[in-house]
């Protein structure tokens, strides 16, 4: 089976249901945030839409066939790790930087944790799904 | 807002999530009966959609009505993506992704009553 169409099969397809949840969610957060509230509280609401982006993109990068898509995938779960890593530290040693939450704010508790984890299950899938040889 | 609806769609919800996850188990792709079922929660969702809309005359000043609404098309998308998606997939994942679908349905219904209640 090529790269391309394994990557969306199987538990692929579990995983790209998630993220396109996250994608939709974290959008849509975003939007409504930078619409109706943006001079509350810049930081968050500008980092809200910088995860917005990288979810829709590691959606797409995981959906779609190709290597373009899958580094599109690869650079999207990579940004995303870093970025719950980062902000998730960030929120917990200085609060007055959060006075709002993001998804990736205390590594995403709001959110069940799952902020947290999808990254390592996307990078774990793209490993697993990359071509051989 | 009465309350019953939602309770009984997530209880369904809650059901087909178990559902699925019993085929999951028993390595069963998502059939026409997992996909019958969710059709259903699909009817439930819409209902839940006609009774949001229908009550928004009544919403507090501080009700967020736009983002409310929002939230209820995301309710009734949620269903029929999703049977969508799991058909497409012939193994038991596919009903991994009903899974997810069941137990995402209640987390937007009580996303739903927070903002009916005032809250963001």
């Amino acid at each position: 089976m090529p790269e391309s169409v394994q990557r969306r099969s199987g538990w692929g397809r579990v995983l790209i249901a998630v993220y396109a949840v996250f994608a939709v969610a974290a959008t849509g957060r975003s939007s409504y945030q930078l619409i109706a509230q943006a001079s509350e509280a810049p930081f968050p609401y500008a980092l809200s839409a910088l995860a917005a982006v990288v979810y829709v993109a590691a959606t797409q990068g995981l959906a779609h066939e190709g290597d373009t898509w899958r580094n599109v995938a690869w650079a999207a779960c990579g940004t995303e790790l870093v970025g719950v890593l980062v902000v998730g530290t960030l929120s917990l040693a200085d609060r007055d930087l959060f006075p709002d939450d993001t998804v990736w704010s205390a590594y995403g508790a709001g959110y069940g944790f799952f902020p947290l984890v999808l990254p390592f299950a996307g990078l774990a899938w793209l490993w697993r799904t990359r071509a051989s040889g | 807002m009465d309350d019953t609806l939602r309770v009984v769609l997530t209880a369904l919800s809650l059901l087909v999530a178990l559902v699925a996850l019993v085929y999951v188990v028993r390595d069963r792709s998502a059939d026409r009966f997992l996909v019958g079922l969710v059709g259903v929660l699909f009817v439930g969702t819409l209902a839940q959609l006609v009774y949001g809309v229908s009550r928004l005359p009544d919403a507090e000043h501080d009700v967020h009505k736009v983002v409310f609404v929002l939230y209820l098309l995301g309710l009734v998308a949620v269903p029929p993506l999703a049977a969508w998606w799991a058909r497409g997939e012939p193994s038991r994942a596919g009903a991994a992704v009903v899974v997810v679908a069941g137990l995402l349905v209640p987390f937007l219904l009580l996303r739903l009553d927070t903002l009916w209640s005032g809250g963001a």
